[in-house]
């Protein structure tokens, strides 16, 4: 590995190395400085905005103001530079940028990316990881090894996504009938099951209007690297279940079926649908996957890989900022819901 | 009062930052390095490191290279950022075009010697770097298109000819499937957003060799409707080399569709061989030497050029290169793109296989083997000589065409509206770019 390319630019270097604690050490020690030369009862209300004041000021610089100015730019002509204000009503061109992510249902503009996110990946992507994520922590949570194993299936969380998308592309790959399968997953279907090798990133089963088994192919992928996470989450929260109360309903004679419908999920709801919300997010913005294994084709589109082609490979900024908006209305009430959910479980700690 | 002393302090800290920041920055002319991207990796990166190599050593300047599947959007992104390479070697011309009419490259006219440029390079290489009167992009190599790979020793063993005209191809390929091979190996996997490019290829050597340059030109331009009798008839010839079902390539739609356009020419090697022919430009040889460590040129493999499908237009073929575009106007930079353009430079990348130089200077007998010769011949006799078609259009155009292509392959029975499709893309796309 050459580091000499860290050398090549020492001033920066040094800026980031010494520069950046330095000057974060001074806002605090001056801020603190002058809150206690506040009168005392001042003091209160302003210290709190000091500490919050750089992430405040993090949080509008690169999340606030570019998503307001994406939405300024969902509304105007393409290529306009929509960080000069002057530009802004000049240039508005209504929703025409929406319409066109909207044109020709169902095959058209953004509906196939639409379907795949809102339809395929909020669906299988969500259900699958919960469930597994489920039955795993719960199955777990009742042997020796528990440690061991979760760790095992929580490890390809430490996998980047693109590591992870090639690692599926070797799993999926595809040799004609009648050579020998490179593919893990093709290799299993021509030995065990006798069937034809399936292209599974390609095959648009069951049809070309319905394209399933290569969505599913790439949601298996992520579910792969996702699963893990919501076993963690969930297998903490049942550990927080008291064990008198499971000892209770076993005394009262319930099976240990009942014991998990009756008890352990009604307990563990709140933190289910905390972790199902946020999947439902991640479906909704999934992204590498598909960059890495179909770059969208074979009606594999998403929503994210949409935005991120119409703004680099069509430069076309208005198309971009339409289909992040879409984006953003479909995200935002999860979101909130999501918040809620948050909070009410931290209420009833 | 308070207040207005804790804001005084905010600002300092935040200018504090700002400055040191942009301190940073401004400072960043290093020495002796040059940076440059271009998509090149694995042999093509290691071959284009031998080239920069004397140029290093004889200068002392350091040539930093990146490389990226992806770049289109990563040079987009470094541009937009204000943070570009020096030098960046693109496949698509119409990207750097783009750059040019921005003002976001350096005009190459006071930087290299124009005069040598003009002896040295024909004036057809020119005249595609060439944006508003003034040169902003210039090759340092090229390819040739439409050339149609074969392995002698399995045509010898077949008794099979190579074929002279577009029927004698159509036999070939019947006379190979009768006796239960596949004639074609295609693969149409890139990366990134370029799945398909293969695909197209065939596309533009019939458009240019049926309907002609003129036809070719407005196709570019995109005043030629993909949905024209002449472009669809480009489609349906290619569709007859496919076969129905794409029965004519090896592993059918499914091997064509996830196969990558570097390893799908291997089948020729195999035994018994996959398929016989396989069609791609003149730089596939160094993957095939690199894929099949054993094989020899003119021994394993040879080319014969795709034959014209019509004879009103023989001679006819799609070329295609990486040109340079200067973003930082360094000294560096300037030496080593005027290096670059010297027959020098252009000779070390001719002999290590799979690039033709554009430079005249460049002698025949640097050429690896005859084929290269042969084929860089080919290139200086070219009548029609066409730079490549979906390269040159606009970034959405092109990668719904290659998109065409995969759903083409997939089922040849949509065209019409795989083709009214495009004409819909082709409505918008030339207004945005």
């Amino acid at each position: 590995m050459d580091f000499s390319v860290l050398l090549q630019d020492i001033p920066t270097l040094l800026v980031v190395i010494i520069g950046v604690p330095v000057v974060l050490a001074a806002y605090i020690v001056g801020g603190e400085y002058l809150v206690r030369r506040l009168p005392d009862k001042n003091r209160p209300r302003v210290r709190p905005w000091i500490w919050v004041g750089p992430a405040l000021i993090l949080v509008a610089g690169f999340l606030l103001i570019p998503a307001i100015l994406t939405a300024i730019q969902s509304v105007e002509s393409n290529g306009v530079d929509v960080l000069d204000p002057t530009t802004w009503g000049a240039n508005f061109v209504g929703f025409r940028n929406f319409a066109r992510q909207f044109a020709d249902f169902p095959t058209g503009g953004a509906w196939i990316a639409i379907r795949n996110n809102v339809i395929f990946w909020l669906l299988f992507y969500t259900l699958i990881s919960l469930v597994f994520g489920l039955v795993l922590a719960v199955l777990f949570d009742r042997v020796k090894y528990e440690q061991f194993v979760k760790s095992l299936i929580f490890m390809p969380m430490a996998i980047s996504s693109v590591a992870l998308g090639l690692i599926w592309d070797f799993m999926y790959e595809y040799q004609p009938p009648g050579q020998e399968q490179t593919g893990t997953l093709n290799a299993l279907v021509t030995t065990f099951l006798h069937h034809d090798p399936v292209s599974w990133l390609q095959d648009q089963w069951p049809g070309e209007s319905f394209n399933l088994l290569n969505n599913l192919a790439l949601i298996g992928a992520a579910t792969w690297g996702i699963t893990g996470f919501a076993m963690v989450i969930l297998s903490a929260a049942l550990k927080g279940i008291p064990a008198e109360l499971l000892e209770a309903a076993r005394v009262d004679g319930a099976g240990e079926l009942t014991v998990f419908r009756r008890v352990i999920l009604p307990l563990m709801m709140p933190t289910i649908v905390v972790v199902g919300t946020t999947l439902v997010i991640f479906a909704l913005k999934a992204f590498d996957v598909v960059y890495v294994m179909t770059s969208g084709n074979y009606g594999t589109d998403v929503l994210a890989y949409r935005m991120y082609n119409q703004l680099y490979l069509a430069s076309n900024s208005g198309g971009a900022s339409a289909v992040a908006i879409i984006l953003l209305v479909a995200v935002v009430p999860v979101l909130i819901f999501n918040l809620r959910q948050f909070r009410a479980v931290e209420a009833r700690r | 009062m308070h207040a207005l002393t804790k804001g005084r302090a905010l600002v300092a800290a935040i200018a504090a930052v700002l400055v040191a920041v942009a301190c940073g920055t401004s400072s960043t002319a290093s020495g002796g390095t040059v940076k440059v991207m271009a998509e090149w990796s694995g042999q093509e990166q290691a071959n284009f490191l031998a080239v920069v190599k004397p140029f290093e050593d004889s200068t002392g300047i350091h040539v930093s290279y990146e490389s990226t599947r992806d770049l289109t959007a990563v040079i987009k992104t470094r541009v937009a950022a204000g943070n570009p390479p020096d030098l960046a070697g693109v496949p698509n011309p119409q990207l750097l075009s783009q750059f040019a009419s921005q003002g976001k490259l350096t005009p190459l006219d006071g930087v290299l010697d124009m005069s040598a440029l003009h002896q040295n390079y024909s004036q057809g290489w020119l005249d595609l770097g060439t944006y508003n009167g003034k040169l902003y992009q210039v090759y340092s190599w090229v390819s040739l298109k439409g050339l149609v790979w074969y392995n002698p020793k399995n045509f010898t063993a077949k008794g099979y000819q190579v074929p002279k005209t577009w029927q004698d191809l159509i036999t070939l390929q019947g006379q190979i499937k009768s006796s239960g091979t596949t004639p074609w190996c295609i693969g149409l996997k890139s990366g990134g957003a370029d799945d398909g490019w293969p695909g197209s290829d065939w596309l533009k050597e019939i458009v240019l060799s049926q309907s002609g340059p003129a036809v070719y030109d407005k196709w570019v331009a995109g005043t030629q409707k993909w949905t024209s009798p002449e472009i669809k008839s480009a489609f349906t010839t290619w569709g007859t080399i496919l076969g129905s079902n794409d029965s004519n390539v090896y592993g059918g739609s499914n091997q064509i569709t996830s196969a990558s356009f570097k390893t799908a020419g291997d089948g020729l090697f195999t035994s018994p061989p996959k398929c016989y022919m396989h069609n791609q430009a003149s730089f596939i040889t160094s993957f095939f030497t690199s894929d099949n460590p054993s094989v020899q040129p003119g021994t394993d493999f040879n080319f014969f050029p795709l034959p014209d499908v019509s004879s009103q237009f023989s001679g006819a073929h799609v070329v295609a290169g990486d040109s340079w575009g200067l973003f930082h106007d360094t000294p560096q930079a300037r030496s080593l793109l005027k290096y670059l353009t010297t027959a020098d430079a252009q000779a070390i990348w001719v002999k290590a296989g799979g690039k033709l130089s554009p430079n005249k200077k460049t002698p025949l007998s640097d050429y690896p083997d005859a084929l290269s010769k042969e084929s860089a011949q080919i290139l200086v006799g070219t009548q029609i000589a066409k730079y490549d078609a979906t390269d040159n259009m606009p970034a959405d155009m092109r990668t719904a065409a290659w998109q065409a292509v995969l759903k083409f392959v997939q089922n040849q029975g949509n065209l019409d509206s795989i083709l009214a499709n495009l004409d819909k893309v082709q409505a918008t796309a030339y207004q945005s770019s």
